[in-house]
């Protein structure tokens, strides 16, 4: 009786498990609908010249999404440009060069940072990144791109630094003892042999840091002004840019359902949402290519 | 026990899933589900400028009446009336008057919007402390946002960029500014912000980039202005007088960017909605105005 009882509660166990695995896919894939549906209309609604022409101004019938989506990668690069060389070297300071105690202080503090809300951030750039860089570099505001980047960055690096440290650390020792007993020095262990033995790991690191940043909005929102100028050369950086996810989440309220403006705001979601996967389908390259170089190396 | 603790937690689960597809479907069913317990549920949303008044307003209320419960959210003037569209909301607040596509949309869902003025405010065009221009005319606040005066010093101030601020699209401040000041109320006109104005989603931000930076140029509801920024006095045509806000400008329409604030309702309010709306008219509800810095119904 009692045995019987426990095969039924392993049953509805097995049966929650496997529905909770299900659930994910169906729920990426009602997500994926209802995007399409209440997006593609806005392909009808404004032609399509329109739509990616260069002035947004949705409340007078200008959607052109140019701006935005050029916005979104300008504050993305600008934020990969900062966060992905220090969080690769803070990565390897863990990892390869700090002493133990060091290492058990720093890794959970970089992990504390991974869990700072963004607003908080957002008000951190508002109160002190903005006034300084506006100081500093002599901008006529500190509303920027730059200051969006530098807060983005921020978020990026906590991923970016725990990923790689887990990929250097997955580096059996052996490779360092080798290369050590080769005669090369730390610096050129490092640099030779270690880093590139991670590179899979460290670069599925870099695409899951800078998938963060194309979908951060809250920060963003605060601190780069909003204003949706396209963006034509490197100074964009050091002016006032709009992104994809501040432009919805700060219109998303306003919109009559159905308006041809809701369906543009939904298909810039569906811009979004195809930027995301660009990404996270090459970190999953990279990450199932690494499966069969270590097959190779075990052979 | 675990089980049934299972179990608890799946059904559980959905329940929450099917409760959050829910929406408020009709207010006049609630209301008379509300008569039974004896409490009265009141809905307000909309325009940012109004949050506060919005809110003192409720809290006074509800302390002289403790069976009506007033609920306040912000997020626009638009979002308010794209609320009193769906039909969500009791009572919306907006900034502006609704627009003529408005009305037909929410008399398509069945809405008949009713339009109470319930205070007036001004909107005050500000600077940073240190800058040395103290008035401008329409016609050069309307330069400065179409992106043809690029430099103060074209105002005879600093040779300074200017940096121009306003509040989002969903901002009925916004559709006011664009259309009496950019546009100079001409409704023909199509002109709109130059590109790179900055768009911030909120009053307190706004305020706080014209206090830290000498090259911006904002506009707010005088209710939101501070002591730490500069109000310019504004002509409305070269030549005429500059008018600085205040009370008595406003109410002897001297001023020329000044504007009615509504409350709109779907249709004839159930009477405890109706009794909040004569409340806000009385000199007690107009005194709440006054103190927040704007401008009583006469």
């Amino acid at each position: 009786m009692k045995e019987n009882q426990t095969r039924n509660f392993e049953k509805v166990i097995t049966r929650t498990i496997q529905f909770s695995g299900y659930s994910s896919i169906l729920f990426v894939l009602l997500i994926l609908f209802f995007l399409l549906s209440e997006g593609t209309p806005a392909l009808f609604d404004v032609p399509l010249s329109q739509l990616f022409s260069e002035r947004w101004y949705p409340i007078e019938g200008y959607y052109g999404i140019l701006p935005l989506i050029l916005g979104s990668l300008v504050v993305t690069l600008g934020a990969s440009l900062i966060a992905v060389p220090f969080g690769i070297l803070t990565a390897v300071f863990i990892a390869e060069i700090a002493p133990k105690w060091l290492q058990e202080i720093m890794k959970p503090l970089v992990e504390l940072l991974a869990g700072l809300p963004s607003v908080v951030l957002g008000f951190l750039g508002i109160l002190v990144v903005s006034p300084f860089l506006r100081d500093t570099l002599n901008l006529p505001t500190g509303l920027t791109a730059l200051t969006g980047s530098l807060l983005l960055g921020g978020i990026a690096i906590p991923t970016i630094v725990s990923i790689s440290e887990d990929a250097l650390n997955n580096v059996p020792d052996s490779y360092r003892h080798g290369s050590l007993a080769l005669g090369l020095t730390r610096w050129q262990t490092i640099w030779g042999v270690t880093v590139p033995a991670a590179k899979s790991g460290i670069l599925m690191a870099v695409m899951l840091g800078v998938g963060r940043t194309i979908g951060e909005t809250m920060t963003v929102m605060m601190v780069t002004g909003n204003a949706p100028i396209l963006p034509t050369s490197l100074q964009a950086l050091f002016m006032p840019i709009r992104t994809m996810t501040a432009t919805i989440a700060s219109e998303m309220g306003e919109v009559a359902t159905g308006s041809p403006h809701y369906h543009v705001l939904f298909f810039i979601g569906i811009v979004l949402f195809l930027f995301t996967l660009l990404v996270n389908v090459i970190a999953s390259n990279i990450s199932s290519r690494k499966l069969k170089r270590s097959e190779r190396i075990l052979s | 026990m675990r089980k049934v603790f299972s179990y608890i937690f799946i059904v559980l689960f959905f329940s929450i899933l099917l409760l959050s597809g829910c929406q408020k479907s009709n207010n006049g069913n609630q209301s008379a589900d509300q008569n039974v317990t004896d409490y009265y549920y009141l809905e307000n949303k909309g325009s940012d400028t109004m949050v506060n008044l919005a809110l003192y307003w409720a809290e006074e209320y509800q302390k002289l009446h403790p069976e009506v419960r007033i609920s306040v959210t912000g997020g626009g003037s638009g979002t308010g009336i794209s609320s009193l569209i769906n039909n969500t909301v009791d009572l919306a607040n907006a900034s502006r008057q609704i627009k003529l596509e408005e009305i037909e949309s929410a008399n398509k869902n069945g809405v008949d919007p009713i339009e109470y003025v319930v205070a007036r405010d001004a909107i005050a065009v500000i600077v940073h402390p240190d800058n040395p221009i103290n008035r401008l005319t329409l016609q050069e606040i309307s330069d400065i946002y179409t992106g043809k005066i690029e430099n103060w010093i074209q105002l005879g101030g600093e040779d300074r960029p200017i940096v121009r601020l306003s509040r989002e699209t969903n901002s009925g401040t916004h559709v006011y500014f664009l259309e009496e000041v950019i546009r100079l109320g001409n409704s023909e006109d199509k002109t709109i912000f130059s590109a790179n104005t900055l768009l911030l989603p909120s009053s307190e931000g706004i305020i706080a980039e014209v206090r830290a930076n000498r090259n911006a140029i904002g506009y707010d509801g005088l209710g939101y202005i501070t002591e730490e920024v500069k109000v310019l006095g504004i002509a409305r045509e070269e030549g005429l007088d500059y008018i600085f806000p205040s009370l008595s400008t406003v109410n002897d329409n001297l001023y020329a960017i000044s504007r009615n604030l509504y409350i709109y309702a779907p249709g004839t309010p159930p009477t405890f909605v109706k009794a909040y709306l004569d409340w806000i008219m009385t000199s007690e509800g107009q005194k709440i105005v006054t103190d927040l810095g704007f401008i009583p119904v006469k």
